[in-house]
């Protein structure tokens, strides 16, 4: 190798794809898949939900300035984010179970990067044409034509990152009132510059970059290439059958030739520009279109389906040996994939069970430290605390605040009337200081520490919450 | 034209691992020109922002962004956006404001800011006082713990050189006094808190109570808040309630100062700090 080569092999460019068209059953599941996803990303924000007039009524609603996450009847608050990572670890475990039985099935089918691609090219195709057409486009000079075709791709493709980044903003205030600010210039700076860069990154990744996000910037494949095993179903290529591949039928030897006619369909449908007859390959995302390509050459050629399938290892080594292969639901059902659904169902029992069990007051204390008590002028003690009220109703409600203990303590509220009631915002939080009184004699004030339990009640439905803290005697 | 989809050799680095090579497969060049750009961006942000240490600060940045402009800029927008309610507090009726919810809260966070930087020197940064500096905290007060009463004691401070300030005096009563009178109105004083006492003394020391010091602190001892006389009867000491420290105060007197800060704060802040000294506890 001359050192010129060298030089040149420091780094390559991209080598163009151009993904034929191609029908079949994976396609037909793709196509819904498509619409399925993208549905749910476009219209979920539109979607209403009332919850009363203190409340916004937007079915799923990220109110940061608020602090408020709203899904439907639900409603988390920022200390209850365990809720979000017991989602994540929920959707972690979905995928290496998804990973462990179908490979890269998330990849193929439902990660956004393959739809908006599979979105991208649709339209591309639309304009510009099938494989061939747009292989001769691309080689075309820059004429009129090929400037007029472009323009038209690019702007459609602009539309749909507006339309993407659009949607994302709705997530986070009100849909219809953001999307009236948003034509009428009134919407905040943040949200044009939110759109602003989803449309390029959608524009970018979804037009141009395409297949270069899966193999050099996305971290899923590598990790996901240590959860599959021989027992995982991926796209594969019957070699065994296929070998040796040769287009010409009709000449001598023909009848020693596999059924591979190598017509290139596999390789021209595929998305990432990979051959898959040369077997697993870390640019494969499991997309499954070279099955339904190579399925209609051999319906056409009247061979059997299946040269190109979901396979495993497993499979490929039984087939070779000519023994059986294993049945699908083998492969799906093993102790990784059990273990993978209970531990998924597991979080998900728990997160139920949590959402059930969540109260709808709260209320959590800080005693002051800063000084730890007060000597009051006959001599009692007296404790501050720092208490913070939870009212989630979507009422102001009052609530009575009591203290218990071993020994009789008196406890009132700073700047209410009565001493212990105090009106909490609906769905809000109210910081209130709260003092605690031991009389001179009482054991509380001579000790060092005696422990005492807060309780609040919602003097509307009598429900109740407590926490417990330290009451700091003199300690004489 | 489109390659033939066959078998291409990779070169690889020539480093092997249980047989398994490592490929030398070339970058993405978008990879290389993104690199490019970073470096690009680099020397431009070099440029445009504060960047370089030089022996006395650093180079400016062409834009003329600097961290201290936009702090005193966000401080004049906070002062530009308190202005009405500042007017609003340094207007204020004390003894009705804590009827008005927002201008309350706005006094008693500024006023803790305030408390904190001028005050928690002698007072401590919880209010809780220490020896000879009175807690705030409680319910005991020397010159009147109404909100009116506590402005006044900020504003013109205690015993310092200003016209109105509060004045008085404890002499040291060590000069007039023989040393067993002092032991006597020491018994007597600690028999007014039932703490532990020679009760001959004390009923002696009581007759000496009367005639030297009931005049301020009055013949039960409870004090006199117009002379700033400590309440004798109250479980409250400013500077203890032993009879060594006692017995030390009768002595040598007691001469404890405050500041006037009337001169120092806008009389916004000595609203402020009044409206947070007076809910902390033991307002009245």
């Amino acid at each position: 190798m001359s050192p010129s080569d060298n030089q040149a092999s420091l780094y390559a460019a991209r080598e163009p794809v151009f993904p034929r068209r191609v029908s079949g059953k994976f396609r037909f599941l793709k196509w819904w898949i498509m619409l399925a996803t993208l549905g749910v990303y476009y219209l979920t924000p539109w979607i209403r939900w009332d919850r009363g007039e203190n409340l916004p009524d937007q079915a799923i609603l990220v109110d940061l300035a608020g602090r408020r996450f709203f899904f439907f009847w639900i409603e988390i608050w920022p200390h209850e984010f365990y809720f979000i990572a017991g989602l994540l670890i929920m959707a972690g475990l979905g995928l290496f179970l998804f990973t462990s039985a179908l490979g890269r099935v998330w990849c193929g089918y439902a990660c956004p990067q393959t739809v908006w691609t599979d979105l991208f090219i649709l339209v591309e195709r639309w304009v510009e044409g099938d494989r061939n057409a747009r292989v001769r486009l691309w080689k075309a000079k820059w004429d009129f034509r090929k400037w007029r075709l472009r323009i038209a791709k690019w702007f459609i493709w602009v539309l749909i990152g507006l339309a993407t980044g659009g949607a994302w903003v709705f997530y986070f205030t009100d849909a219809p009132g953001l999307l009236a600010d948003l034509l009428t210039f009134n919407a905040h700076p943040i949200a044009y510059t939110t759109i602003a860069f989803l449309t390029l990154t959608t524009v970018l990744f979804g037009g141009f970059a395409r297949e270069q996000i899966c193999i050099y910037m996305c971290p899923w494949p590598r990790i996901q290439a240590a959860m599959m095993d021989q027992d995982t179903l991926t796209v594969a290529y019957r070699s065994w059958r296929g070998e040796p591949r040769g287009k010409h039928r009709k000449a001598a030897g023909a009848d020693q030739l596999g059924d591979c006619i190598d017509c290139s369909a596999c390789v021209n449908v595929c998305p990432v520009g990979i051959d898959i007859r040369e077997g697993q390959q870390l640019e494969c995302i499991t997309c499954a279109l070279c099955i339904d390509a190579c399925d209609d050459v051999m319906d056409k050629i009247g061979k059997p389906r299946g040269l190109i399938d979901y396979m495993a290892l497993t499979d490929e080594t039984a087939e070779k040996a000519g023994k059986e292969p294993k049945k699908v639901w083998k492969h799906v059902l093993r102790p990784r994939t059990i273990l993978y659904t209970a531990l998924w169902s597991l979080v998900g029992f728990g997160l139920v069970f949590a959402l059930f069990i969540r109260p709808e007051i709260d209320l959590s204390v800080a005693p002051v430290r800063n000084p730890l008590f007060v000597t009051m002028s006959d001599g009692s003690i007296r404790n501050a605390y720092d208490v913070r009220l939870l009212n989630k109703h979507g009422d102001d409600r009052v609530f009575e605040m009591t203290v218990s203990s071993q020994t009789q303590l008196t406890i009132r509220l700073e700047g209410s009337e009565d001493g212990k009631s105090v009106l909490v915002p609906a769905d809000d939080t109210l910081f209130q200081r709260v003092y605690v009184i031991a009389p001179p004699e009482n054991a509380a004030a001579n000790s060092k520490i005696t422990e005492l339990r807060f309780w609040v009640r919602d003097t509307v439905n009598d429900e109740r919450a407590f926490t417990n803290s330290v009451f700091h005697g003199s300690g004489r | 034209m489109s390659k033939k989809p066959e078998q291409q050799e990779v070169e690889t680095t020539g480093h092997s691992w249980d047989g398994i090579e490592e490929l030398n497969n070339p970058l993405p060049r978008w990879w290389v020109w993104t690199f490019y750009a970073t470096i690009i961006w680099g020397i431009l942000y070099m440029i445009a922002y504060p960047a370089w240490p030089l022996i006395n600060g650093a180079t400016r940045g062409v834009l003329g962004f600097s961290t201290r402009a936009e702090v005193a800029a966000d401080i004049q927008a906070v002062a530009k956006a308190n202005a009405a309610i500042e007017a609003k507090l340094a207007a204020a009726d004390l003894t009705t404001m804590s009827a008005d919810t927002e201008l309350q809260n706005y006094a008693v966070n500024a006023g803790g800011a305030v408390f904190r930087t001028n005050c928690s020197q002698c007072h401590g940064s919880g209010a809780a006082g220490a020896k000879g500096y009175p807690n705030l905290l409680d319910d005991d007060w020397l010159w009147g713990g109404d909100i009116e009463a506590i402005a006044y004691t900020i504003r013109h401070g205690v015993r310092n050189d200003t016209d109105d300030a509060h004045y008085s005096e404890m002499s040291a009563f060590g000069e007039f006094l023989e040393d067993v009178e002092i032991t006597q109105v020491v018994n007597h004083v600690m028999s007014l808190t039932g703490q532990e006492h020679d009760a001959g003394l004390a009923a002696t020391g009581a007759a000496v109570f009367e005639e030297n010091c009931a005049s301020c602190h009055m013949e039960d001892g409870s004090g006199d808040r117009d002379q700033g006389a400590p309440n004798l009867t109250d479980a409250i000491w400013l500077y203890g309630g032993d009879a060594e420290t006692i017995t030390a105060t009768i002595t040598n007197g007691r001469f404890g100062v405050m500041p006037a800060w009337g001169p120092r704060l806008s009389d916004a802040q000595v609203n402020a700090v009044a409206a947070y000294v007076h809910q902390l506890g033991g307002g009245e």
